[in-house]
């Protein structure tokens, strides 16, 4: 039986399943890490998820209803827009209003839930399929054998993703932007005494947070094809928990991710070939959220958060 | 006095959240409305009668009233019921968790609902310790077997395994590949006497043919069922199949891939008018009519109903959109009329 799991093709499969599954927390984990680097925890990640998920969706239900503007970049550009509005609400909350982190962000995660739910079910009812992206074969790339079949023939959201891992590391530590981030989110009175503008800083950081989030929810849909009422079914959550597992950093958030889809990915192979079944079948079906559990409990014992997480900004308090 | 900003913003997002929660998952008025507002209305408005009044139902069911699969099933049996006879409904979905089931239940029995219909095998639980306090409102109970002893605890249950059989020995003959697809949710109830049915009716019509079973573990996780489907394509399968309200997942890859898709519960072709060949859909109504007669009649729980089809309450809907073989389909009604006559035996069940 282990021997049907042990073919090339198999590996491949999963292989490249797992590079597909990660996707959507790798996005909304790489959003969630310039976030905290900058001070600010967004627990609302899932709710931005579905608001995206939904928005995308919608546009791409009914294209033709939208004219010219009902294509894919439109759904996606779509989403975007309604991620950076739910940032801007966000931003609002946490950084003019000083509001409890954790709380305005269960009840972005809440309303995000709720509106979603309200919206499909009075705009559009049944949970009728649209049509998502396709995957791209990369030119010579794609040609690699098994490789390309594995990391060269995904959809452009998937590429967009693991292209973001190198472009945001370097962001992050190679450019002003990037260095007022880190230090906003370690001491922000002393940012603030050299002329850095703390909560623009942090500002920035949540749109770029909220939009990424958003863009999960719609790689969600594009890759399903069809919205559901919380389609999304706790990914938002596992996407901060990647960023402690990460520990803050794009590659380790990358990692986590993938560590996370290629778990996720090998227990199904293992069930859809009948290797696992029954009883052992229920237990392995918890094995990413209990392998999450262990090296969240194993990086948190070494290494630190940023030290101003959570922490409001008041320049006059 | 000073006023906390940070408290009534909290206290603003708070009151926000919970009216975007409460709308989205429906209340029961809210439910009712919209469920009432098409032929049932019409219906139960013009045949308002001033003796009994109309039979009041209360549905909770875990999840959207328009599933396409568990849920809608239920809702659209009792619509169905409402165009024979007077009902006045109220719905209330998305209660996958118990707790919230167990209020709504409580809360419909407490309003004085005549029929508060328990749609949920998790719901068994609240219900045994809800009803004795309600001994003139009746439940019903489903998918289930148990009635726990209780004068008005009714319970439904559905031989799922007689459609999965069709859909199976359907499935194995529009293969190509000889290598099927299933994706389960939580291998108990309905959803595993269908998928054990199908894997019989496999069988049965190609003992070569693999049909590879994969039970996700959740009935809600849609992109899960979505990565289950793309593995069983990736292992060679052309046609799938798959029960519970998560297989929005599933059919949203299989027909972008080619492959052909069987549904139970509901009828599915709206999920894939070009690749869903057949639908074992539920007809509650069958069993709800028996029950409510039963109701008007002073009984109001001890029985266990059963859909199958032989009494109608399964019934297999093909959809000529797919492209399936016309012959084929056609030798389903075989298949159909042997099980109804006992000469094929889809399961233990």
């Amino acid at each position: 039986m282990w021997s049907d799991f042990f073919t090339t093709s198999v590996i491949v499969a999963t292989l490249a399943s797992a590079v597909r599954f990660a996707t959507p927390f790798l996005l909304a984990a790489l959003g969630e890490a310039v976030g905290q680097r900058s001070g600010v925890l967004n627990l609302g990640v899932e709710g931005v998820m579905l608001c995206g998920a939904f928005t995308a969706y919608y546009v791409r239900l009914n294209p033709s209803g939208w004219g010219w503007a009902g294509g894919m970049a439109t759904a996606i550009l779509a989403a975007l827009a309604v991620g950076l509005c739910m940032g801007l609400l966000y931003a609002w909350m946490t950084l003019v209003m000083h509001a409890e982190q954790g709380i305005s962000g269960i009840g972005i995660f809440l309303f995000g839930l709720g509106a979603t739910d309200l919206l499909f079910q009075k705009q559009v009812g049944v949970p009728l399929p649209i049509s998502g992206l396709r995957p791209i074969r990369i030119p010579l790339l794609g040609d690699i054998p098994h490789v390309g079949d594995i990391l060269f023939n995904h959809n452009v959201l998937v590429y967009l993703a693991y292209v973001l891992v190198p472009v945001i590391t370097l962001m992050v530590n190679r450019t002003t932007f990037g260095l007022n981030i880190r230090a906003v989110g370690e001491t922000p009175e002393a940012a603030d005494t050299l002329g850095v503008n703390v909560n623009l800083i942090r500002l920035g950081a949540i749109l770029i947070g909220n939009a990424l989030a958003a863009l999960a929810g719609a790689a969600l849909v594009m890759n399903t094809n069809i919205f559901q009422q919380n389609l999304t079914a706790g990914q938002g959550f596992i996407a901060v928990a990647l960023v402690y597992f990460g520990a803050w950093r794009p590659g380790g958030v990358m990692a986590g991710a993938l560590l996370f889809g290629l778990v996720s990915s090998t227990v199904l192979q293992l069930k859809t070939l009948g290797i696992v079944s029954g009883a052992a079948s229920a237990l392995t079906a918890m094995a990413p959220a209990l392998l999450t559990i262990v090296v969240l409990v194993i990086v948190s014992r070494r290494i630190g958060q940023p030290s101003a997480l959570t922490r409001p900004f008041d320049r006059n308090a | 006095m000073k006023r906390n900003p940070i408290g009534v913003l909290l206290a603003l997002i708070a009151a926000l959240a919970l009216l975007a929660s409460a709308c989205g998952s429906d209340d029961g008025a809210d439910s009712a409305d919209e469920v009432d507002s098409g032929d049932t209305a019409e219906s139960t408005s013009a045949e308002s009668s001033a003796s009994a009044g109309p039979l009041r139902v209360g549905i909770v069911a875990p999840s959207a009233s328009n599933d396409l699969a568990f849920t809608q099933s239920i809702v659209d049996a009792v619509n169905a019921v409402a165009g024979d006879r007077e009902l006045d409904i109220a719905v209330t979905d998305g209660t996958f968790i118990v707790e919230d089931a167990a209020a709504a239940i409580r809360g419909y029995a407490a309003d004085g609902v005549d029929l508060v219909i328990a749609h949920g095998s998790q719901y068994g639980g609240p219900l045994q310790e809800i009803a004795p306090d309600f001994p003139d409102t009746a439940f019903a109970w489903g998918t289930a077997v148990d009635t726990f002893g209780l004068p008005n605890v009714a319970a439904y249950t559905v031989r799922a395994d007689q459609g999965g059989y069709v859909n199976g020995t359907l499935a194995a003959q529009l293969s190509e590949s000889g290598v099927l697809g299933v994706v389960g949710p939580i291998e108990v109830g309905d959803a595993k006497l269908y998928v054990d049915g199908f894997v019989a009716g496999a069988k049965a019509q190609d003992p070569n043919v693999t049909v590879n079973v994969n039970y996700i573990e959740s009935f809600s996780d849609v992109a899960l069922a979505s990565e289950a489907a793309t593995a069983h394509i990736q292992n060679g399968a052309d046609v799938l199949t798959g029960t519970a309200q998560m297989v929005v997942g599933a059919t949203g890859v299989a027909g972008p891939a080619g492959a052909l898709w069987f549904g139970t519960q509901s009828n599915q072709t709206p999920l894939g008018p070009d690749f869903v060949v057949a639908s074992q859909v539920y007809h509650w109504e069958v069993v709800l009519s028996e029950m409510m007669a039963e109701i008007d009649a002073g009984t109001f729980g001890g029985e266990v109903y059963t859909l199958t089809l032989e009494n109608g309450g399964l019934v297999i809907e093909f959809n000529d959109g797919a492209g399936a073989d016309s012959s084929v389909i056609d030798g389903a009604q075989a298949t159909i009329d042997g099980i109804i006559d006992g000469s094929i035996t889809t399961s233990d069940g």
